[in-house]
């Protein structure tokens, strides 16, 4: 097609322009109703629901289900909507299980809940549909196609163009003519007043889900006649939406349209311009959507988010001399491991360590900083790729490209930072994902220089460095000392700034600290140290695969951190080991390690919102009750409105 | 009695905010409740509709006990609730605000339409397709109570309503709640201007730092000016 362009006459040229412009209005359409539904349902609960791009690709699978088994017109979009509804009414039922229970938890923890939703999703489907694509029938009707310009345009594109509109006019009716849209209205703006005016807002919610994920479950069902289904289209459509959502401003149906529309127009024809990288101009838009208007093109500014990290009510504290000692003979403990464990023990503990790091990295940057990244193993997989080309390109030994691969996740962190850290909260963490996804696919379609698909090998240590002792004593050393550097600049003058900005702003900001620059150089530290656990990555490995910028490894990160308890020091040292030895022992044991590694997250946070180490030191810190005998709720109160 | 508030202690977090505090209110009666800023008179309100999720002690309204119901539940009943700075839905017009106020009418109780509601506050009628985020702060008051009151409340708790009004929306406000009264409400007034709660109250309580000081007629705190100076005087 690309050929074609260049030799064709420019009349040509401008009607093939137009032919994409259709194309692209036509996948406007199911995206257009995904991410209306994640921001209707954003406005209201305040959720931002990482599950929708699964309950899209349910709504796909069921529907090639329930449209290969009932033929005929009434078969098909009888299908369709069936097959929406029931799964509307599988998301209702996640919002009234598992939702219902962690609406006063921070924000992060049900970002991370939908995650671990999402995981298990996808080892479902694989179970039910079997693992190959499918091909869905075409709708009756629409199969043919009509000539524009002596091009042949699919006649079901033509409908999808047409409901788009009719959608977002649909849905303006409800929000706007019935009681129960002005209720919704309302709680999108304040649900503690609408509470207090009389309305159950439990079922409120629930319907809200229910609707957002009918949208969802329709925007997939819709695509069967145009696409194959698979089990990867959920991750490939929620990182879109995300841009969605966020150039069109959460919680606004209108703006979610403009700019599905918008992303779609420029993923079209942004195929003729820039052909293998056609996300950038998506992804440039949106950079420049954000610093101009920081709440999206219709979105409003946020109250005053709840504080992205839990609420600490202990304060933390250098360790004593004792606990350092105790530390001191852990790792020395650690450093006799290569005296008598095997080959694969060292390697798995070379990993883990690896890990420990990369989880520090984001540990520091989340509680200490009060900054959720979701994306950050883009600053792992750029320091894995930054050791990889220095091996592969200037020829460098392994010292060397240990620093090259750091200095890559620091200038990643360093541009997308200056982006990032003009967001907050939620926009902040989808940002970062946005960011994550955009380097993955620039990696993974730039095949000449990054290999791609097949990535970067014959990525060895040097000889000293190249048993598994000599690796896991280097790679115990450059963790220890990495945690180490981490756990003071938390005590350091940059630390204490950096925590006062977290917990308020503008406090900060009257005390002259400036937030943006404190968090980007947070966030820059934080893609360094993430960087090093990359390089070591690669030379642990061998080599380098797209997968280590992948969204798994970001997730992987945050379950560490959340897993080791977010209101600590350094609990993500604790996460890292437990999450990592268990999620290499489940690989090992079964084949439906996401389905059980997303049931434990799902678990951890409805069970256990402190982590271990905040438990161990709930449970050491514990003090007597207020003499009153109250029951005193602990903390992530909504209600903690000033006293008076 | 309408609502017996008896022992009730609230918290914020580890903050111990009420101390004891008891409340009656009886049917049509039009009470206040005064202290300085930061007394616990907001807290109080957010207490007895359930706003206050650490607390603890008696809240009857109607003879049934309701401290462990959730805020819906509560308002349902008929316990209405103005909050101290309005909460407007301001992306909402007037009528759709009135509209998510609108319950069901209750037996004995009289029951508000939006008509009856521009009767009460006519500058509303003038402006019913408003938003309410442009409205003025008086008008803004208006539209909170009226908003209430479409819920067919048999008792309203008022928080604040004269704070940061002009003095002559005050008077408005006063005469509407005179109205309200004459409707057969009973009417808890939150206040720190004892001006303001002279021309419309029946009795009065004071509370200083999250306790009970005073409890009596507007007579019998006129013969005292000396708790007045204790409690209220700046």
């Amino acid at each position: 097609m690309i050929v074609a362009t260049q030799t064709a006459t420019k009349g040509a040229n401008v009607e093939l322009l137009l032919v994409q412009a259709l194309s692209g209005l036509a996948s406007a359409a199911s995206l257009f109703l995904v991410a209306s539904g994640l921001s209707i349902i954003f406005g209201v609960t305040r959720i931002v629901n990482f599950a929708h791009g699964a309950f899209y690709m349910l709504g796909a699978y069921m529907a090639y289900t329930l449209t290969s088994r009932f033929a005929g017109p009434l078969g098909f979009w009888g299908g369709l909507v069936v097959a929406s509804l029931i799964v509307a009414a599988l998301g209702a039922l996640m919002e009234m299980v598992l939702l219902r229970r962690i609406y006063q938890a921070p924000e992060l923890f049900q970002l991370l809940a939908t995650f671990g939703v999402t995981l298990m999703v996808q080892d479902l489907v694989v179970l039910i549909w079997g693992p190959d694509d499918l091909m869905g029938p075409r709708a009756p009707g629409f199969t043919g196609a009509f000539e524009l310009f002596g091009r042949r345009i699919p006649s079901y594109d033509a409908l999808l163009i047409v409901l788009g509109p009719l959608v977002l006019g649909l849905l303006w009716l409800l929000f706007h003519r019935t009681r129960w849209g002005v209720l919704v209205r309302a709680a999108t703006q304040d649900r503690d007043m609408v509470a207090c005016l009389g309305v159950n807002q439990k079922w409120l919610f629930t319907s809200v889900f229910a609707l957002g994920v009918f949208l969802a479950a329709l925007g997939g069902a819709l695509q069967i006649p145009r696409t194959t289904v698979t089990h990867a289209m959920d991750l490939s459509i929620i990182v879109e939406v995300f841009v969605v959502v966020v150039i069109g401003g959460l919680g606004s149906v209108t703006g979610a349209f403009f700019a599905a529309v918008l992303v779609s127009e420029l993923n079209a024809l942004g195929i003729l311009v820039l052909p293998k990288i056609s996300l950038i101009a998506v992804f440039l838009v949106m950079a420049v959507v954000l610093v101009v208007r920081p709440f999206g093109l219709l979105g409003k500014p946020e109250r005053a988010p709840r504080a992205a990290a839990g609420l600490s009510f202990r304060p933390w504290k250098p360790m004593t001399q004792i606990e350092r000692i105790g530390v001191a003979l852990i790792v020395a403990m650690a450093a006799l491991l290569p005296l008598f464990a095997g080959d694969y023990t060292l390697s798995v503990g070379s990993e883990i360590l690896v890990f420990v790091l990369f989880a520090s990295s984001l540990h520091f940057m989340m509680t200490v900083g009060g900054l959720a990244s979701f994306g950050h193993a883009a600053y792992f997989g750029l320091g894995a790729y930054g050791a990889a080309f220095a091996v592969k390109f200037l020829g460098a030994p392994m010292g060397v490209a240990l620093l090259i691969g750091p200095l890559f996740g620091m200038l990643g962190a360093i541009v997308s930072g200056w982006f990032c850290v003009r967001l907050t909260g939620v926009y902040f963490a989808m940002l970062t994902l946005a960011f994550a996804q955009i380097i993955w696919s620039v990696t993974f379609q730039w095949v000449e220089v990054t290999g791609g698909d097949n990535g970067l090998l014959g990525i060895w240590p040097a000889r000293w460095a190249s048993s598994p002792q000599g690796f896991f004593w280097l790679t115990l050393g450059i963790a220890v000392v990495g945690v180490a550097l981490l756990r003071m600049l938390v005590f350091s003058p940059f630390g204490f700034g950096l925590r006062a900005a977290r917990d308020s702003t503008l406090r900060a900001d009257a005390i002259g600290i400036n937030r943006k620059s404190v968090q980007w150089a947070a966030f820059v530290v934080s893609g360094t140290f993430a960087g090093l656990a990359g390089a070591l990555f690669a030379f642990l490995k061998g080599s380098v695969f797209p997968d280590s910028l992948a969204i798994p490894i970001s997730v992987d990160g945050l379950v560490m951190v959340l897993l080791g308890g977010i209101e600590t020091v350094s609990g993500a040292v604790v996460g890292a080991i437990v999450y990592k030895a268990l999620a290499i022992w489940l690989m090992s044991q079964t084949d439906l390690s996401k389905l059980i590694l997303g049931a434990i997250i799902v678990l951890l946070v409805v069970a256990s919102p402190k982590g271990i180490v905040g438990f161990i030191e709930h449970i050491r810190h514990r003090r007597p009750r207020t003499p009153t005998g109250a029951d005193v709720p602990d903390s992530l109160g909504i209600n903690m409105k000033a006293a008076e | 009695m309408k609502l017996e508030v008896a022992g009730l202690n609230s918290f914020y977090g580890r903050a111990h905010i009420l101390f004891d505090v008891a409340l009656e209110v009886g049917k049509g009666e039009v009470v206040a409740l005064l202290g300085r800023n930061g007394a616990g008179k907001s807290t109080t309100f957010r207490s007895v509709v359930g706003l206050v999720s650490g607390r603890s002690g008696q809240v009857k309204f109607e003879g049934e006990d309701i401290s462990r119901l959730p805020s819906y539940e509560i308002v349902r009943r008929g316990l209405g609730y103005v909050p101290e700075d309005r909460r407007i839905f301001t992306d909402l017009t007037v009528e759709e605000n009135f509209e998510v106020g609108r319950q069901k009418p209750r037996e004995g109780v009289a029951a508000w339409s939006q008509d009856r509601i521009y009767t009460l506050f006519p500058n509303l009628g003038e402006m019913r397709k408003r938003l309410g985020g442009e409205m003025s702060g008086g008008e803004q008051q208006m539209l909170s109570i009226g908003r209430t009151l479409m819920g067919n409340p048999s008792l309203v708790l008022l928080d604040e309503p004269s704070e940061g009004l002009a003095p002559k929306i005050v008077e408005q406000m006063a005469d509407a709640i005179l109205a309200m009264k004459r409707e057969g409400l009973s009417i808890v007034i939150s206040e720190q201007n004892l001006h303001f709660a002279k021309l419309i109250c029946d009795r009065a309580y004071i509370i200083e730092k999250g306790r009970m000081r005073f409890s009596g007629t507007i007579a019998e705190l006129e013969a005292h000016p000396e708790v007045r100076d204790a409690y209220l005087a700046v």
